[in-house]
Formats: C-alpha cells, sequence, structure tokens
C-alpha cells in the first residue's frame, strides 16, 4: 500500500477544493440559465401541470399521513414535558408553533427530496443516458428549457402547499391526542393557539419551504443533467440528488431561520 | 476528393477538438456533398461521434470551423443555433424515442413543437410517416418499451424526417440489429434517400458495417486518429492502396 506523503495530502486536499469551487460554478450557472428561461417562450403548461401533479399530487398522501403522526407524537411529547410544569395547556400552541415554523417545511422538504427530487434525477437521468436529452437537442429544443424548467416552477409551487397541508394536518393530529387522548380542555386548547401563535410563524414556514422546493427541483434536476455512464450513473446521480438535496434543506434552514426570525 | 462549392453542403476546415490532454480530431478537412449518402467509417474511439456532434454544433471545435449551407456554425448559440439544428434530422444508435411516448406521439412531437398545424393535419402526417418506414398501425400507440429493436429504429427514422430536413444523419443505424433487420434498415437508408432526391437532401451515416457502407453509399471516408485517411466513392474505396483502410474492410 503507498504511504501517503504530506505533498500527496496537501494535493488532494487542493484537488478537492478546485473541483468544490468548479461544481459551485456548474450549480450557479445551472441556477442562472432558470432565470433566463423562465420568462421566455414557449411557455409550456402541459409540462408544468403534469410536474404540478406528480410532485403535488403524488406526494398528498405521504405528506398526510406524517403531518398526522407528527402532530400527535409532538402533542404527546410536549404534553409530558409540560405537565412536570403545569403548563400542559400551552400543548396546543407549541404544538402548532413548531410545525409552522420548522416541522412542516423540514420534513415536507425531506420528504420531496425523497420522492420528488430522487425521480427528478433518474428521469433526467436515464434520458441522458439514452440519448432522449440530445434527440431534444438536435431537434432544436433547449433540453434545460423543457426538462429542467417546468420541475423547478412544479417544486417551488409545490412545496409550500404541501407544507401548508402538512401544518394543517399535523394540527389536526395535535388537537387529537390533546384534547381526546390527553383531555385537555378544548376551549383551553384553542384560547391558547389563538393567544400564541401568528400569522408570521406561518409565513416563515411558507417562506423557508418556497426556497427548499426551488433548491431541491434544482438539485434533482443538476444531477440529472450531471449523469454519465450508464445504469451506474444514474444511480449514482439519483443518490447524489437525495443526500444533497436532504443536507441543503437541514443546512438552509439553519440559516433561512436565523434571517427570518429577525425580519418577522 | 475536390467538388464544386455549390454542390457543399457540409464543410470542415482545420477541426481540431480535444478532451484535456486528449487529442480527438486532428486538423479535419472534409467536404460533403449536396444530396448524397455519405459514410464515415473508422474504428470505436476514431473520433466519428465527435465528428457528428460538431457537424449538429453539440460540441464546440477547440479550432476550426464547421460550415453548413455556408454558415459557419463554430460559434453559433442560443436561438441561431436551435433554429440551425431544424435543418437536421436524426437517427440515434439506440434510436433515442421518447420511452414516456407512444409512437405516434415520438413522431407528433417535433410537428406539435415546430408547425401550426392542426391535430388532424398532425395525425395525417403521422400515419403517412409510419406507414413509410413499414410500421404497422397495431403499433402505432405502442410505447417504445413495447417494440423490437428494428422498430424502434424504424420510429425513429420516421420522427427524423418529420420536418423535411435538409440532412439526415444515421449514427450507426444497424448496430445491435439481427441481419434481417439490418438489411431491412440498409434498405430503408436508401428508400428514403431516394424519396429525397428531388429535393437534394443529404445522408450522412456514421458507421462501422463496411459490408453495407459499400452497398449504400455514394461516398466512404474513413477516418482514423481524428483524420481522414480516404475519402472517394463506394466504388474507389473498395480498391483503396490505404493499408487501414484495407485491413478494415477485411476485417
Amino acid at each position: 500500500m503507498p504511504i501517503k506523503t504530506g505533498a500527496g495530502l496537501i494535493e488532494k486536499f487542493g484537488d478537492s477544493i478546485l473541483r468544490a469551487i468548479e461544481e459551485t460554478g456548474k450549480v450557479t450557472l445551472f441556477v442562472g440559465q432558470f432565470f433566463y428561461w423562465v420568462f421566455r417562450p414557449p411557455f409550456r403548461f402541459r409540462l408544468l401541470f403534469a410536474q404540478l401533479y406528480f410532485i403535488g399530487n403524488k406526494s398528498l398522501f405521504i405528506i398526510c399521513l406524517s403531518g398526522a403522526f407528527t402532530g400527535m407524537v409532538l402533542a404527546y411529547q410536549t404534553y409530558f414535558g409540560f405537565k412536570i410544569i403545569s403548563v400542559d395547556s400551552l400543548v396546543g400552541p407549541v404544538v402548532a408553533i413548531s410545525l409552522a415554523r420548522e416541522l412542516a417545511p423540514v420534513l415536507s422538504g425531506l420528504i420531496v427530496a425523497g420522492r420528488a427530487g430522487a425521480a427528478m434525477a433518474a428521469q433526467i437521468g436515464t434520458m441522458k443516458v439514452t440519448e432522449q436529452v440530445d434527440a431534444l437537442e438536435v431537434m432544436g429544443i433547449d433540453s434545460y428549457q423543457y426538462l429542467a424548467l417546468p420541475r423547478i416552477i412544479a417544486g417551488t409551487l409545490s412545496l409550500p402547499m404541501l407544507t401548508i397541508i402538512f401544518l394543517l394536518v399535523g394540527n389536526l393530529g395535535g388537537w387529537l391526542v390533546g384534547t381526546k387522548a390527553l383531555m385537555i380542555d378544548e376551549t383551553m386548547y384553542f384560547s391558547k393557539l389563538g393567544e400564541f401563535m401568528f400569522l408570521a410563524d406561518i409565513y416563515q414556514g411558507v417562506i423557508k419551504s418556497i426556497f427548499f422546493g426551488f433548491s431541491i427541483a434544482v438539485i434533482g434536476t443538476y444531477f440529472g443533467f450531471e449523469v454519465k455512464r450508464g445504469a451506474e450513473g444514474v444511480g449514482k446521480g439519483t443518490n447524489m440528488a437525495v443526500v444533497w438535496g436532504m443536507i441543503f434543506v437541514l443546512i438552509s434552514d439553519y440559516f433561512l431561520t436565523s434571517f427570518l426570525i429577525k425580519i418577522l | 476528393m475536390n467538388l464544386d462549392s455549390k454542390d457543399v453542403v457540409i464543410s470542415i476546415r482545420n477541426l481540431k477538438k480535444s478532451f484535456g490532454q486528449y487529442s480527438i480530431i486532428n486538423d479535419l478537412n472534409f467536404d460533403i456533398k449536396r444530396g448524397s449518402i455519405t459514410t464515415i467509417l473508422g474504428f470505436s474511439g476514431a473520433g466519428k461521434s465527435t465528428l457528428l456532434k460538431h457537424i449538429l454544433g453539440l460540441l464546440r471545435p477547440t479550432s476550426g470551423h464547421v460550415f453548413v449551407n455556408g454558415q459557419d456554425i463554430s460559434n453559433l448559440g442560443g436561438v441561431a443555433l436551435r433554429e440551425f439544428r431544424r435543418n437536421f434530422g436524426m437517427l440515434f444508435q439506440y434510436a433515442a424515442l421518447f420511452d414516456s411516448l407512444s409512437a405516434f406521439e415520438n413522431v407528433a412531437f417535433p410537428l406539435r413543437e415546430f408547425t401550426k398545424d392542426s391535430e388532424a393535419e398532425i395525425s395525417r402526417k403521422v400515419k403517412s410517416l409510419l406507414e413509410s418506414v413499414n410500421i404497422l398501425e397495431n403499433s402505432f400507440y405502442k410505447l417504445p418499451s413495447e417494440l423490437s429493436g428494428g422498430m424502434r429504429k424504424r420510429v425513429g427514422l420516421a420522427r427524423g424526417l418529420a420536418l423535411n430536413p435538409d440532412i439526415m444523419l444515421y449514427d450507426e443505424p444497424t448496430t445491435g440489429l439481427d441481419p434481417i433487420t439490418t438489411k431491412m434498415v440498409n434498405e430503408l437508408i436508401v428508400q428514403t434517400a431516394k424519396n429525397n432526391k428531388q429535393r437534394q437532401m443529404t445522408t450522412i451515416i456514421i458507421s462501422h458495417d463496411v459490408k453495407a457502407s459499400l452497398a449504400i453509399s455514394d461516398f466512404i471516408a474513413f477516418l482514423e486518429h481524428g483524420r481522414i485517411v480516404e475519402y472517394s466513392t463506394a466504388s474507389e474505396f473498395a480498391q483503396s492502396k490505404n493499408r487501414i483502410v484495407q485491413e478494415f474492410i477485411n476485417l
């Protein structure tokens, strides 16, 4: 086994920095293309609606399921913590605010990254390795405009809607557990909710989800176009789209939170 | 080979292409005659596909120029490049049909994108195109995954011809086909060229099938290490004195 010298390690480190810079540049250009194409005809609404259906409608079941159980579990955990200090009447607002500000946008984002982000990379990647992307280009159709644009717009529009649905269903779950299983007084539950929760909490989650939806779709389509070398490449691209989509949601959530908390 | 300039549809001048330190095309000069069937032969990795991508403007040269109908396309971009590509039809190596669309929808695709034809007119054109490549009506609405390799190629050819291109490109059209289907595809290429002879459609074929190339081509070019080492009529090509060409023919 070759012994790694200090120079070799530095070379490797430098190489990875250069690749990171190159990759950042490519992603920036990729995002730039979105703003170049978004206002340019032809506007293919049929493709957009197909993607809205796929990312939005087809995610509804998993979003409702996750939302309901997240709200229910959150109500249980909060109740047993709060009961110790006799503030169990605050379960409602804690569940609602946690869902609105963090859990609904982040968990919806993670679900969409896993479901739709992966599908975007796999679909475009397969089209790339089977020359379908080249076929579009040879016909004089810009493959970015045809394949990436509708997916990015649909991702940006769908995730806020899914987040709101997650929030509603999550609160329903929280209310169900709080008032029916844990016997918190229903009037108290709603009065505290009205007292402590504001529209700004919902805005914060929705703004985050718009950003997450855009980023997940950009990452999914980017790794689709980056696919090389057959089925193995498609698998790798899909994997990268899911991993980076999720990482991006989690990391950007911190920065968005620290920013939004100051302005909202 | 010298061609009269008014007969030249594609002219490649001092074309060089490198990927990093690897040089793929080296100072290539080459003219293609309008209305002809020209085949570019060569071993794998000789630069055939790279040359094809330059002709389509899918790759930019490291240096040199590619002229199509007198227009230098080497630095074309954006709308101009996309409009330029509408001069071409292409049959890809594995047909590259859109796998979510039926055979009918695949052929209708360019018509819907680029013409203002009514659905009835599109339907009429698509049926006529599919029939011209011997696709039966009961296969019109099958997905590419439900078609045989030969049928996929024929649907790909119909799609390539949908917009009446000036130049029809075939990228290894018979790769992976059995001998009978290979013969049928070759006959179809010749038939398509004949059907479009009046409007001088040019046919360019990338291949390593020597036998078929000698049978169907007007001209054959042989590419070796990114250079044309032989370019002549099919009959002259068969008699070439070039050692590599002879080796290739006699393989």
